[in-house]
């Protein structure tokens, strides 16, 4: 299976839900923007598909547009023709008002994910059973480090 | 933030370093396990136990955390190198080979052919270097003093090689964008091979007195059983996930640098237990010398080509071209330090001693990252030690945690 074949089975299986698709270089990394309501929903359907468990979870700070980009990059281990791929589950959330929910119901995998997202970046996972920090301690995460407007006074170099 | 660590109290009140007990209910008692035991390195776990079985568990990480994807944001591209390596300095080729990779995506670069075996050679060596070292560890978590001098002393050998091809024991920067930084000195592959003589026999020896003993496999077997459902759902990595019965390699599924023009086998385990986890990283021990003696094969078959892609060093002035074409060495060009990487977002996963790791890299044109986000291995281990332990006695969680090979420098990056 190539990309494109496996976009256009995305789409099928997604549905409406897909606001866009794109391949990222080296073919092998598809990003796929879902609404935020129904995030929970899009991931169900993935991993009834075969994405079993959350590679990773990314949040960028994109400050002048004013979002936060939250991405669940879902792996296979399972089945064999996906486990090439790795799928962006994609969504924006505004940033001064970064509520969301969780997707541990879903993907357990991603229970230490969202509290590193939660302690760099303060998005809030409604529905996650322990949120708290995971590698801060808990004045310094407060802070919410990773974010761009963080300065690190040590760390000039370090730009919005 | 309220309600943070229930085995918080430590941190906000009292303040005591290591070990200390405390009693929640009648017959449960809260014990901590480090960040200063010897044993758990620099991480914490916290367990409740009733008598002798735990009946809870909770793992309390960051000790060791550096705040990798931070400081990254801050340095040239091939500053974030020498910086990512060390969360694995002895597994550094493993570590930073995907985000050489990511950025060479980016730049639309690949590098030679030769670059390409010379990245396999290391990563192989560290991986065997890896693996040992974890040997050592678990021997000492086990009370058997052999199993930590033995691996210890072997792992040497391995060490000297990779210092003979990088110049450095440890954090050997050995792959940048385009290519490697060094070609074999002249005498490696034989030196190479003596090695992996050395080592087929000294498995044997490892096996008459660790792996075969009756008392290891006594405290081993059926330890830390991690069904292959469990295991996917918990997204463990590596090792750990192979020897719970899941065929997963990212040197399979996702094949890097030369790593499918080579012939090797993932071992698979069905059992789970902290027993097949030890048989699994003998079988990819063996795997990783059949690697190296056939990188061995084809270095020795050709002749001396580039190390670097053209791009990088066709700019470079020519005293640098000559150290290059003379001593096979490439002092990097100032093109490293000014380079800009398109904008864009690329992801790439590698396979690593302890499991997969995975970087997402994104640009904005400037000649820093906008966003690195690393996914270490130890780091997608760690959620063992909360949904594994409980239901298992005291005794066993050092055999479980020496098993799973947690490496709390990498998993806090």
């Amino acid at each position: 299976m190539n990309a494109q074949e496996l976009v256009e089975r995305i789409k099928a299986v997604l549905g409406d839900t897909v606001k866009k698709i794109e391949v990222h270089k080296g073919e092998d990394y598809i990003e796929v923007e879902v609404d935020k309501d129904s995030i929970i929903d899009a991931a169900r359907k993935m991993k009834e598909f075969g994405f079993d468990h959350v590679h990773d979870l990314t949040v960028v700070d994109y400050m002048k547009e004013g979002y936060f980009r939250v991405i669940y990059n879902l792996g296979s281990y399972t089945v064999k023709e996906l486990s090439y791929f790795i799928v962006g589950l994609a969504y924006n959330i505004p940033r001064d008002n970064p509520q969301t929910v969780s997707l541990t119901r879903v993907y357990t995998t991603a229970e230490f994910q969202e509290r590193e997202a939660f302690e760099g970046f303060g998005v809030i996972f409604e529905g996650h059973p322990d949120l708290k920090p995971l590698l801060l301690a808990p004045p310094v995460a407060e802070q919410r480090p990773l974010r761009k407007d963080f300065i690190v006074k040590e760390e000039p170099e370090i730009k919005r | 933030m309220s309600g943070f660590v229930r085995g918080s109290v430590g941190y906000n009140d009292l303040g005591l370093p290591g070990m200390w007990t405390r009693r929640i209910g009648k017959d449960v008692y809260e014990v901590f396990i480090g960040p200063q035991h010897p044993g758990s390195g620099h991480t914490r776990i916290i367990i409740w136990v009733d008598g002798d079985i735990i009946v809870d568990s909770e793992i309390d990480m960051g000790y060791v955390h550096r705040t990798m994807e931070k400081l990254s944001e801050g340095r040239q591209w091939i500053k974030a190198i020498p910086l990512f390596e060390r969360m694995a300095i002895h597994d550094a080729c493993n570590v930073t080979l995907p985000y050489v990779r990511a950025v060479e995506k980016l730049l639309d670069v690949e590098p030679p052919e030769r670059a390409s075996y010379l990245r396999v050679l290391l990563c192989e060596i560290n991986r065997i270097a890896a693996f040992l070292y974890g040997f050592g560890i678990f021997g000492v978590f086990l009370g058997h003093s052999t199993m930590y001098m033995w691996p210890f002393g072997d792992r040497e050998v391995w060490v000297e090689l990779a210092e003979w091809l990088t110049g450095a024991r440890l954090t050997h920067t050995y792959p940048v964008f385009g290519g490697v930084r060094r070609d074999v000195p002249a005498g490696f592959t034989d030196a190479l091979r003596k090695a992996i003589r050395y080592m087929r026999r000294r498995l044997e020896d490892y096996r008459k007195i660790f792996v075969d003993n009756p008392v290891i496999r006594s405290r081993l077997e059926g330890v830390g059983v991690i069904p292959k459902k469990i295991a996917v759902e918990l997204g463990i990595t590596g090792p750990n996930l192979r020897a719970s019965g899941v065929e997963y390699d990212v040197r399979m599924n996702h094949p890097y640098e030369v790593y499918d023009r080579l012939d090797f086998e993932i071992p698979v385990f069905e059992e789970g237990d902290a027993y097949a986890r030890v048989l699994q990283r003998v079988e990819e021990i063996k795997q990783s010398l059949r690697i190296l003696e056939q990188v061995a094969d084809w270095l020795d078959k050709h002749e001396k080509t580039p190390i670097m892609a053209e791009k990088f060093w066709k700019t470079a002035p020519p005293l640098y071209k000559k150290v290059f074409q003379e001593q096979g060495r490439v002092k990097l060009p100032a093109t490293f330090a000014i380079m800009k990487v398109p904008a864009g977002k690329a992801y790439e996963r590698g396979e690593t001693a302890r499991g997969e790791i995975s970087y997402y890299v994104e640009s904005n044109g400037a000649n820093k990252p906008y966003r690195v986000r690393i996914h270490s291995p130890s780091a997608r281990n760690a959620i063992v030690f909360k949904y594994i332990l409980p239901g298992h006695r005291v005794m066993d969680l050092p055999a479980i945690y020496g098993s799973i090979d947690y490496f709390p420098p990498e998993a806090d990056r």
